[in-house]
């Protein structure tokens, strides 16, 4: 059987008005249904890209190398009427922004119910019952009233049920979540996460979830994958990533982290420097300008990933021993 | 205290007129804030916590004299802010300064950076071009951007850069005060670093106060030295972090400490927070009198929904809660775990 989602060195260039910018420089994971994995970093370092890349919507002009096999077809050479057959239908994706991602003009049942008529061919009547079903299913509070409702009555954990709702409208084998809980309060974001994760369990559908948020990650996720500068630098079971922090942005990135309990006055560990452009990725390691660590090797070509672990992989020449978290 | 406070808020109350639904139906209020009383002395930083709808951004408004409260007072080293003629308020406005939350709408897209950056010294300084400039360029180094970047205008930046921008611009007329509403809510974690690194070197430097609104409480324990937690428009707890979220005494300052993600891979996930159903606030019959948090507690007893609990002190030193049970809920182990 093959993997539900097989990425392979996956290249996307993107032309820009000051050139052209690698935004992803070999990206390779696979999954399968039940997996959930994560992709985690900074404004900048591609996530999103493979996301878009993975959902074929990609902006105009980007060129994309490399493979991307979703149950066994090929996506990056697939033609767009038949991608198109795929979102909605196969890939559920949850974007970031419940207000935006909503139609403001549309109610919340037809925005449910138009991936029912369009990939399954439901007739009104049967999407609007189904999108009730699901509506419930995603806990929402009087789901009946709200079928009629528009988006600007919802506040926005409301909203992002009903973006999940639309996203496993036709029951995806996988869901991509690009930070779906960035724009909500805290103990919203738990409830949207615990949702997610019990419909994901019940379903047995793949889940790539999107986040920069360390603790989103380890409460989530069964596998992470660590971006930086449009590539993976460090990816593995998610207890391995964070028992080893091996990678030596890995580790700058949780001890960056603020957590409670550190005392007034406290200075974060910073990860000097700042996320490099894309468009002027250095050859080598693109995080070796920021490293403590960095030799003059580092600067030669992107090192390729090894192993440091039982499925546990890292792009440094270098990288740490297990240890404690902060020692520098 | 022995001197006067740099900002004292008095009984703070402001409503919201919301359309009416039908012609002789009564005009309905959204009630943002309830009476809240605080001060902040100079140099030091009050985090201001809640999910929204707490009351926390009209706060930050109402204390940025931007619009005024339905009662109550907002003193700035003396001077009521509201009562202040136009002439007085926009010279007490050099005192304050205000980083938003929203990094794409508080950024003016038609102008660079400079002149974004530089507009408050125009504005209140009357500072030179070139004065102007070398400030702008220290300001958007000091918050991890190029000097470089000046001439550029806001679309080229991403939200993060954005957001370091406009922190950029709060900066440099070193006020008194800043009012900073979710600062960096929109920042990278290693960029979050650096510059919770630098508002909290920049407080010191300049003896700034920071009345530090933010939904992520890892943050206000780091950078502040008294936190207040808001619900539906009141404070229900005051504090210093360390008392606060080591012992905290009302249920919903645990509830937002349970909801908080955390790096414990291994161990089993806390799911669901405790009995949390969350009820809207409308203007319910339940709202009028009980304990605003009661519907969603779920050590709420009768007296919760019958009679709304007032902030009280609690033990040494300037811990209170609004709850009727505080000291009960105090003494539960594992405030922040």
């Amino acid at each position: 059987m093959p993997a539900l989602l097989e990425v392979t060195d996956l290249r996307v260039t993107l032309h820009t008005a000051r050139g052209t910018a690698d935004a992803l420089r070999g990206v390779s994971f696979a999954m399968q249904r039940g997996d959930t994995v994560g992709l985690i970093g900074e404004s900048g370092c591609g996530k999103s890209i493979t996301a878009l890349a993975l959902m074929g919507l990609l902006p105009e002009g980007a060129s994309v190398a490399g493979s991307i096999r979703f149950d066994g077809q090929e996506l990056t050479t697939l033609h767009e009427d038949a991608l198109c057959r795929l979102r909605g239908a196969r890939i559920g994706m949850v974007f970031q922004e419940p207000m935006t991602a909503l139609n403001p003009l549309h109610t919340i049942g037809r925005q449910i119910a138009e991936p029912l008529r369009l990939h399954k061919g439901l007739d009104a009547a049967a999407a609007r019952a189904e999108a009730l079903r699901l509506l419930q299913r995603v806990q929402l509070p009087q789901a009946e009233k709200r079928l009629d409702a528009y988006p600007h009555q919802m506040s926005g954990g409301q909203r992002q049920r009903v973006v999940i709702a639309i996203a496993l409208a036709c029951g995806p084998d996988l869901l991509i979540a690009d930070e779906p809980t960035t724009a909500l309060d805290v103990t919203l974001q738990r409830e949207v996460l615990d949702l997610i994760a019990e419909l994901v369990a019940e379903d047995g559908m793949g889940l790539l979830l999107i986040s920069h948020d360390l603790g989103v990650m380890a409460e989530t996720v069964q596998r992470m994958l660590v971006m930086y500068g449009g590539t993976v630098v460090e990816s593995g079971p998610t207890a391995q990533v964070f028992d080893a922090l091996a990678h030596p942005y890995t580790r700058g990135l949780f001890a960056a982290r603020p957590r409670l309990g550190l005392a007034r006055g406290t200075r974060l560990a910073t990860i000097p420097g700042r996320v490099p452009e894309l468009a002027d990725l250095p050859a080598g390691c693109p995080f070796a300008e920021r490293c403590t660590r960095v030799v003059d090797d580092c600067r030669r070509a992107l090192p390729a990933p090894r192993a440091v672990g039982p499925q546990h992989h890292v792009r440094c020449i270098r990288p740490y021993a297990r240890g404690p978290a902060v020692d520098e | 205290m022995s001197e006067a406070p740099l900002l004292e808020v008095r009984d703070l109350v402001k409503h919201y007129r919301l359309p009416r639904e039908r012609l002789f139906a009564p005009v309905p209020l959204v009630r943002a804030v309830q009476g809240m009383s605080f001060s902040l002395a100079a140099g030091c930083s009050l985090g201001v916590v809640g999910e929204s709808g707490s009351g926390k951004s009209t706060l930050a408004r109402l204390v940025m004299a931007l619009e005024p409260p339905s009662a109550g007072q907002v003193r700035l080293d003396g001077q009521d802010l509201h009562a202040l003629a136009p002439a007085a308020l926009r010279a007490a406005r050099e005192k304050l300064q205000m980083v938003f939350q929203d990094p794409y709408g508080s950024l003016d897209p038609r102008r660079n950076i400079l002149q974004t950056v530089s507009e408050p010294l125009r504005a209140l300084h009357g500072a030179t071009p070139a004065e102007q400039r070398e400030r702008a360029g220290e300001a958007l180094d000091a918050v991890g951007l190029r000097a470089a970047d000046l001439g550029k205008y806001p679309h080229e930046f991403s939200g993060g850069q954005r957001q370091r921008i406009a922190i950029a611009r709060a900066l440099i007329t070193r006020p008194k005060l800043i009012v900073a509403d979710e600062p960096v809510s929109a920042l990278d974690v290693s960029v979050q670093a650096q510059v919770l690194n630098l508002m909290q070197d920049l407080q010191d430097k300049f003896g700034l106060a920071l009345l530090f609104i933010s939904h992520d409480l890892a943050v206000v324990d780091m950078v502040c030295d008294e936190v207040v937690v808001l619900y539906q428009g009141r404070i229900v707890e005051r504090g210093a972090p360390e008392t606060l979220f080591q012992r905290a005494a009302h249920p919903y300052t645990r509830a937002l400490l349970q909801a908080v993600p955390r790096v414990q891979p291994g161990a089993a996930r806390l799911r669901r927070l405790a009995a949390a159903q969350p009820a809207p606030a409308a203007d319910g019959a339940w709202a009028a009198e009980g304990c605003d948090f009661a519907p969603r507690c779920r050590w709420a007893v009768e007296r919760c929904r019958s009679h709304r609990p007032l902030l009280r002190p609690l033990g040494a030193g300037a811990h209170a809660a609004a709850c009727h049970l505080a000291e009960t809920v105090a003494a539960l182990p594992g405030g922040s775990d």
